[in-house]
């Protein structure tokens, strides 16, 4: 696809844009960056000067998507951004951070360039079926983050666990699963982005699955919104353990009483709607008190590890929203910040040990709270942050990868 | 065979410049049953028509041809002309040779040949044509208005005023709808009560209205003038002949926390048996059958009974169907207020200071819950109030289309929010529409009142520290902001009624995209429906504010006034007709009319067309497999030689 400045006005209907600026109101880096969405478009409304793109703050945008839901006239800013991005990616015009994000998932299947046959090495000690080998009725579509990172990976063992002990008959793709291409597509690689759905939909439509569970609600989204010849039904993992839980197939045993709070994943919540299935599993948890946060649901304040922002830095100024998030929280006294997403997870993990406030409190994946819920070896664990996991605080997601790169 | 003329239009330069005149002229002469024929500089003028009216004397003419512009703008001219004439309307032809010919050809000699073979087509089928007469069908001299706000109360009092019967029909135990929450009218501050009571009072005394409350039009049968109407009376289980409106019942009533009050805009609590405000008309209580623990639970004590002293309230009433007959319809059913719980980002629902612009006017109004003051749930005054603009209008997310009052309704709140309590108050818009008389003049007023107006819609709203804030973009400044607030006051727009849909079925009539009623012509019919005799008024077909909705409602009475007061009309007669020897009864016909203006008559299993609803489309002609379903005017030996000669 040839992306040219000139017809953006066209391509990305920009005649209909009213300036009303409901788009900037709603930006979540409103305050952290000079990007203003509704200028954007006005800027771009007659021939733009290339130079306009040369801004760094088109890399800040997290893609969350609160614009154009929210558009009175129906632009689709950030499809918009994406062009910007696509143009500049053919420019070769991209921060070296992204370059290297894009590169290793051309060359390795993921952002981070970790070798594709270390993919399922947190499945060393399971028993899992890999498909394609054996046939099941449900994929676990892993991801990249899930695969590789430590902090994510318990996830992924979590998961295993509670679709193992509820009978669920699934796999996974093992080495061959490729990166989902979704925040590809949100770093401006829209080729990359269609490889990677070929690959995966071919690699998908060979075996006999009858769905895809995902954990990253990014690849949800990929999958489901995206993918353009994929025709299988896609849930989040949400879906499933409610599915589960509701049907006796996994029974949830008590916690000590604890106070917590949930951050709804852009990609899950306000883009696709799945608000309440994350917080029926976390209420049918004995124990647990679901306390909301002032901006929740569709109003959700974006943790900014979307659109490629889990790869850049230094494009934003100011509080990050995940330590707004964090004390919001703590505000409310809660002990568990949960979410549903491998990146928030990372992010607003991230914040609790900037911000200084480990021993006060812990974020955790719903999926990692139902594993222990239904782990009746581990006697109501008191929520703390886990041992023998990362122990040092880490201010860029990018160093984290970095140095485990290194080990390897 | 017949006398035929042919009378060519030059159009001024319109058709001559393109098509040799004189040229058809000569080859009128030539074609069958033609004993004159002429050209003329403009056929519609007065001359041109004395030209004709005394060929078809002279000539003793059976049937005129006229080949100038579409019949859609003259053909009605001509047919008067035959009949002064003394022929039959129905034996005139028109030959489109402007639009379909001169303005879309410029070879001269192509578009010469072209009106020949219209014209030659057109001579052809006036020799078919036959004479038809109009059936004449009586007015039922009363008129159904359905809806008694603004509109159909302006409607029903212009009507009764004439001396004709109106029957008014509400579905609210009162009448007054959405005008009678409302505290000042906007750009003068009239007093909304003090210019409407009147009006309620007068719907009450009036001997020529009957006014029916709680209930709904159900079912409508017949057509214009001869409308069969059912309404439907819902049971208030009080006798409204002995209730005085004393009120002893509400004071009586053992539902302690009540249920939410609609006509407050569901802010406070009423009773399961209430009046809904104290200037209502009719001032009688109702009982709420949901609401009342008697009827809903079977379990009470029944002491609105005890208190009652007039011995008006009757558990045994039941609903009644009251039948009608009407000349026509005036249907003013108003609209919803757009519900912001659709729209999650402005907290609506979640937050208690957030108010929709209707919630803000019983606020506003000394008989509302909080006796005319503005006060926040806390019972304090507010220092700072945000109004948000295009609240679920101008929204592809919502309704797309400028809801036209609540730019003003906002200025006006935030005019009397300043002046109440001396609060910042701020307006986020995109566009400012103050398009009324003395509206702009308003808007002025308010901004020199020292009201922040910021050029940028509400994104958001959340809570920080304790207070509400508004999240928007200054989009003159280009810089994101966020105001804290103690109340938001939603501009929300305005929307169909929630069964618009039904209604337009029990009525006949269309829907536009945004699903309010659809007029018959956006310009030209604007209070007409695609259906005779059924007028609209008010919110019904748009939003509108209150000098539209009146100066509509008065159009609308004068139309339905103007057609049942006639006596008789005549029914067009270009209406199909079902041929009895050869209709098989398939029923085809049936289910294509669009008019529902056809019936299957058991006894003989066949179909029959019912003229008066017939609008002659020719649907059942064109879908009848026996040749049983024909229409007048357009018969098959009358479309055929056309067709044959076009096709030469």
């Amino acid at each position: 696809m040839k992306i040219d400045p000139k017809t953006f006005t066209r391509d990305y209907n920009l005649h209909v844009c009213i300036q009303c600026g409901t788009c900037t109101g709603g930006c979540p880096v409103k305050f952290r960056s000079p990007l203003n969405m509704r200028r954007l478009v006005r800027q771009t409304y007659f021939a733009p000067d290339p130079s306009l793109f040369r801004r760094p703050e088109w890399w800040a945008c997290t893609t969350c998507s609160t614009c154009t839901l929210r558009c009175p006239a129906g632009v689709k800013n950030v499809e918009l951004i994406l062009g910007v991005r696509n143009y500049l990616a053919n420019q070769g015009e991209v921060p070296s951070t992204i370059r290297d994000a894009l590169e290793n998932t051309l060359l390795h299947g993921n952002p981070w360039g970790r070798f594709r046959d270390r993919r399922i090495d947190w499945a060393k000690d399971l028993e899992i079926k890999i498909i394609g080998e054996e046939t099941a009725e449900n994929l676990l579509f892993i991801g990249c983050a899930p695969s590789y990172d430590p902090r994510v990976q318990s996830l992924s063992i979590a998961l295993f666990k509670i679709f193992q002990k509820a009978g669920l008959d699934f796999g996974i793709l093992g080495k061959k699963e490729s990166c989902c291409g979704n925040e590809i597509r949100r770093m401006g690689e829209q080729a990359l982005f269609r490889k990677l759905s070929m690959d995966n939909t071919n690699l998908i439509k060979k075996t006999r699955v009858k769905r895809i569970i995902t954990i990253s609600p990014h690849c949800y989204n990929a999958f489901k919104n995206e993918y353009p010849d994929l025709d299988l039904p896609v849930h989040h993992y949400t879906q499933v353990l409610i599915e589960l839980i509701e049907a006796g197939r996994i029974k949830l045993t008590g916690r000590s009483e604890t106070l917590l709070t949930y951050q709804d994943p852009c990609f899950l919540g306000k883009q696709n709607g799945i608000f309440e299935e994350p917080r029926k599993i976390l209420r049918s948890i004995p124990g647990v008190t679901l306390i909301e946060m002032e901006r929740s649901r569709e109003r959700s304040l974006c943790c900014e590890g979307g659109g490629g922002r889990m790869w850049t830095e230094g494009f934003t100024e100011g509080t990050r929203n995940a330590e707004i998030r964090v004390r919001e929280a703590l505000h409310l006294k809660a002990k568990i910040l949960a979410t549903s997403c491998p990146f928030c997870l990372l992010t607003l993990e991230d914040a609790v040990k900037t911000s200084g406030l480990a021993d006060q409190m812990v974020v955790k994946d719903i999926g990692e709270l139902v594993g222990e819920a239904i782990d009746s070896n581990s006697n109501n664990p008191i929520p703390c942050p886990p041992a023998g996991r990362l122990q040092i605080i880490i201010n860029d997601p990018m160093t984290l990868f970095k140095t485990n790169y290194l080990v390897d | 065979m017949k006398r035929i003329g042919v009378y060519i239009c030059h159009c001024g330069t319109n058709i001559a410049s393109t098509v040799d005149c004189e040229s058809l002229v000569l080859f009128s002469k030539s074609l069958p049953g033609v004993k004159i024929a002429r050209d003329y500089r403009y056929l519609c003028s007065d001359p041109g028509q004395e030209l004709i009216k005394k060929d078809i004397t002279d000539f003793s003419l059976e049937g005129v041809v006229i080949a100038a512009c579409s019949p859609r703008m003259h053909e009605t001219t001509f047919r008067y002309l035959l009949k002064a004439a003394g022929l039959n309307p129905y034996c005139l032809n028109m030959a489109n040779i402007r639009e379909q010919c001169s303005w879309v050809h410029q070879d001269k000699n192509e578009a010469t040949e072209k009106a020949n073979r219209l014209l030659q087509a057109a001579v052809a089928r006036v020799l078919r044509q036959k004479a038809l007469e109009g059936k004449k069908v009586e007015m039922k001299p009363s008129i159904l208005v359905v809806g008694a706000g603004i509109a159909g109360i302006q409607a029903a009092l212009t009507i009764a005023s004439e001396g004709t019967k109106v029957v008014l029909v509400e579905r609210a135990p009162f009448i007054g709808g959405h005008m009678a929450q409302l505290d000042k009218t906007f750009p003068t501050l009239d007093c909304a009560s003090c210019i409407f009571t009147p009006k309620t009072v007068e719907v009450a005394r009036n001997k020529n209205i009957e006014l029916h409350v709680c209930s709904e039009v159900v079912e409508v049968k017949g057509y214009v003038g001869n409308f069969n109407v059912s309404i439907k009376k819902y049971p208030t289980y009080v006798d409204p002949f002995r209730c005085t409106g004393c009120g002893e019942c509400i004071e009586a009533c053992v539902l302690k926390k009540g249920v939410a009050s609609e006509f407050e805009e569901r802010m406070v609590n009423r009773k399961a048996i209430y009046i809904a405000f104290p200037q209502a008309v009719p001032l009688k209580a109702v009982i709420d059958p949901q609401a009342c623990l008697f009827l809903s639970r079977g379990k009470c004590k029944k002491s609105c009974m005890e208190a009652c002293k007039a011995q008006a309230i009757n558990f045994e009433q039941k609903e009644e169907l009251i039948e009608k007959e009407v000349g026509a319809i005036i249907l003013a059913t108003g609209y919803d207020l757009f519900d912001p719980h659709l729209l999650p980002q402005f907290g609506f629902g979640v937050y208690e200071n957030v108010l929709t612009n209707l919630q803000f006017e019983r606020l506003l109004s000394p008989s509302g819950p909080t006796r005319g003051e503005i006060l926040l749930k806390d019972g304090t005054t507010p220092k700072a109030i945000a109004f948000l603009h295009c609240i679920g209008s101008r929204d592809e997310n919502a309704n797309t289309y400028c809801s036209r009052v609540c730019c003003m309704v906002s200025m006006k709140q935030a005019h009397l929010a300043k002046e109440k309590t001396g609060s910042e108050v701020f307006e986020f818009y995109i566009d400012i529409n103050a398009f009324g008389k003395g509206y702009q003049e308003f808007y002025k007023r308010v901004r020199e009142e020292g009201i922040f107006f910021i050029r940028g819609k509400g994104s958001e709203v959340f809570k920080r520290e304790g207070r509400l804030v508004v999240a928007a973009e200054d989009t003159l400044l280009g810089t994101p902001i966020e105001i804290p607030v103690d109340m938001v006051v939603l501009g929300a727009g305005l929307s169909a009624r929630r069964d618009a849909e039904k209604v337009a079925q029990v009525f006949g009539i269309n829907q536009s995209p945004d699903r309010f009623f659809m007029e018959a012509h956006p310009k030209l019919r604007p209070v007409a429906t695609s259906v005779d005799g059924i007028f609209l008024a008010g919110c019904c077909q748009g939003p509108k504010d209150i000098p539209d909705t009146v100066a509509q409602a008065s159009a609308a009475a004068a139309e339905a006034l103007s057609l049942v007061t006639r006596g008789e009309i005549e029914v067009e007669p270009i209406t199909s007709w079902i041929d009895p020897e050869l209709c098989s009864g398939c029923k085809l016909c049936v289910e294509i009319c669009p008019t529902s203006a056809i019936q299957f008559i058991e006894a003989k299993r066949i179909s029959s067309v019912n003229e008066a609803l017939c609008k002659g489309c020719g649907a059942c002609a064109a879908i009848c497999p026996s040749k049983a379903a024909r229409q007048n005017h357009f018969t098959q030996d009358q479309v055929l030689a056309e067709v044959e000669e076009l096709a030469e």
